[in-house]
């Protein structure tokens, strides 16, 4: 049996093309990536932001975004200029976030609970979040769901997702064709509606309800009329992932 | 939720007009080879002052400064602003031991996969540290990049509409190109910037393997610029292959000779991270009085970087963690915070 951690990252992985790049996190998206690489993805490039660019690491998965396993086996390694350069520039296809809190249009905060000038709860901050939501062509967000996490309205929006609706995007500056593309919570896999960009369901995880996912809430999601369970993991999937992580650093 | 302010969004903090930059060159800055080799107590005494700017090199834990952050707490240098571009481990000791109070935010307050740093994100709820504007990692990097390209800022399409940029200190103007927003981040050169490298010789040339992160635009923006290297080489091998000298000499005023200057975070390719040393730092994190304790045996409780080095376990400790990064022992378990 998958747990909840590996069910998200499974579907996640799903989500990489064969052939294209993607900007990772340590963490999930890591795990999410590296099980692309070793199942259906073996040329997805990955790249971080320290600067690697499509290591294959051995021995463990990178903890640092910066570290040597970053690029171990790879392509080449150059600096956070030349990787934010090839995000801006409309390299890289997907891209990673993850966060405290995220609004119905998939906008994130990772900058604070409470006002930013005196914070009840200080977060990271953006980090390369901000970059990835505006640059990369499509994100997926991996985050927990409940109606804290879910909210009408951010305390601090630090990643852009369609702001307040369709065309809002394009109208603050942001290169034309991009934003949130799906949602991963323990509950489902989400989509954006193409003519309202707000969050649709798409995929339920088996064992749970659709009012669950709506109870786990603050804004209201609709239903996508086609929806379906998420196919469960196969053992390939499920071995290959646990031996990414045998400590169970993630997973766990 | 929060009140956006236009007072708070038009504050720069570490911009300068190019042509002041030009003339603070000329001033400081020379192309005399002299031999700038010090002792890491006497770099930072000369180079970091009450109320700097502060900015180290590398990236998240890997290759940081972590011997100079520690001689920043001995000497009890204070009212620090740091940028946190992407910074881990070397801002948050300094903010532990209270020697930042205001801090400019890419990325802060965590460990990545480690977990949350509990002593950063209470000086900041406190209100002891003072989060004058967020940025992005990519943001950092561009403002270093317009301070070394002599301008007053750099261009990009990065998190144009969000609550990031405007308590960034950027502005946004329509690119007369495009005839679409545009944002222009604001050029930024530290008061100090304190670079951690694979080699140097005693002029500052210096050579880094691996990721450069933002190091090379960084070196070129600080005012005072502090090189601490694994290893002091002899400058006729740097000549003998200039391409492999990613920060040149004349933008360097101090050279410090500090092996294993970035433990217990890694330097890629010469040793990895001493996850034993780590999860002591973060078990002890987790209480104001488990962390004075921490800095007592490991900073004050130590009159160098040498005495801290065989307090952390010496030639043994030091040699595995070279063995792990070389792939010749394995890695052990990864340290996380545990609790709360």
């Amino acid at each position: 049996m998958a747990n909840e951690t590996e069910k998200m990252i499974v579907a996640a992985a799903r989500l990489l093309p064969a052939d294209g790049a993607v900007f990772v996190g340590t963490g999930m998206p890591l795990l999410a990536s590296v099980l692309a690489l070793n199942t259906h993805a073996p040329d997805l490039l990955l790249v971080y932001e320290g600067g690697g660019v499509g290591g294959k690491p051995t021995g463990r998965l990178p903890i640092q975004v910066s570290e040597s396993l970053t690029y171990e086996n790879g392509v080449t390694v150059g600096s956070m200029d030349y990787v934010m350069s090839l995000a801006q520039a409309g390299w890289i296809q997907y891209g990673f976030l993850g966060g405290a809190q995220i609004d119905q249009y998939g906008n994130l905060n990772t900058t604070v609970i409470g006002d930013w000038e005196k914070p009840k709860v200080r977060l990271p901050g953006s980090g390369g979040g901000a970059d990835l939501a505006s640059l990369c062509e499509k994100t997926i967000v991996i985050i927990g769901q409940d109606r804290k996490k879910f909210v009408k309205e951010l305390d601090f929006l630090t990643s852009p997702g369609y702001f307040t609706g369709p065309g809002e995007r394009e109208k603050a500056g942001l290169p034309a064709n991009t934003g949130p593309y799906r949602v991963i919570t323990q509950l489902g896999v989400y989509g954006f509606d193409k003519e309202t960009k707000k969050m649709t369901l798409l995929h339920l995880f088996e064992g749970h309800t659709l009012e669950e996912v709506q109870e786990n809430s603050s804004f209201p999601i609709a239903i996508s009329k086609d929806w379906t369970y998420v196919t469960k993991p196969t053992d390939e999937e499920l071995t290959t992932l646990r031996s990414l992580d045998p400590d169970g650093v993630v997973i766990a | 939720m929060t009140v956006r302010t236009e007072e708070v969004s038009s504050r720069l903090y570490g911009w300068e007009h190019p042509d002041t930059m030009r003339e603070y060159r000329k001033k400081h800055k020379s192309f005399a080879k002299k031999d700038k080799r010090t002792t890491l107590a006497e770099a930072v005494s000369r180079g970091v002052k009450d109320g700097d700017y502060i900015a180290f090199g590398g990236m998240g834990s890997v290759r940081n400064p972590i011997a100079a952050v520690h001689e920043i707490i001995r000497q009890k240098i204070g009212d620090l602003t740091i940028g946190t571009k992407g910074s881990q481990h070397d801002w948050q000791l300094l903010a532990a031991a209270g020697n930042v109070t205001k801090a400019e935010v890419a990325y802060g307050f965590g460990d990545e996969v480690r977990g949350l740093s509990r002593p950063a994100r209470a000086a900041a709820e406190s209100g002891r540290l003072k989060v004058l504007s967020e940025t992005t990692n990519a943001g950092f990097q561009w403002r270093f990049t317009a301070a070394m390209k002599g301008l007053s800022f750099y261009p990009t399409r990065s998190s144009l509409g969000t609550d990031t940029l405007h308590y960034s200190g950027s502005k946004t103007i329509i690119d007369p190109f495009t005839n679409e927003p545009v944002e222009l981040l604001p050029a930024c050169y530290p008061d100090v910037v304190i670079i951690h490298v694979h080699r140097a010789d005693r002029y500052g040339n210096c050579q880094i393997d691996g990721n450069i992160a933002e190091d090379i635009e960084l070196a070129h923006a600080g005012k005072f610029v502090i090189i601490t290297a694994e290893e002091i080489i002899h400058d006729e091998v740097i000549q003998q292959d200039p391409a492999l000298t990613k920060i040149p000499y004349f933008v360097v005023d101090a050279v410090v000779e500090v092996p294993y200057g970035s433990h217990p975070n890694q330097v890629p390719g010469l040793y990895s991270f001493d996850e034993t040393h780590w999860q002591e730092w973060l078990d002890a994190s987790l209480t104001d009085e488990d962390v004075e304790q921490y800095f007592n045996t490991y900073v004050y409780g130590t009159k160098d970087h040498y005495a801290y080095l065989e307090k952390i376990g010496g030639v043994r400790v030091l040699r595995e963690l070279e063995k792990i990064e070389k792939k010749l022992a394995p890695y052990p378990k990864v340290a996380r915070r545990r609790g709360k």
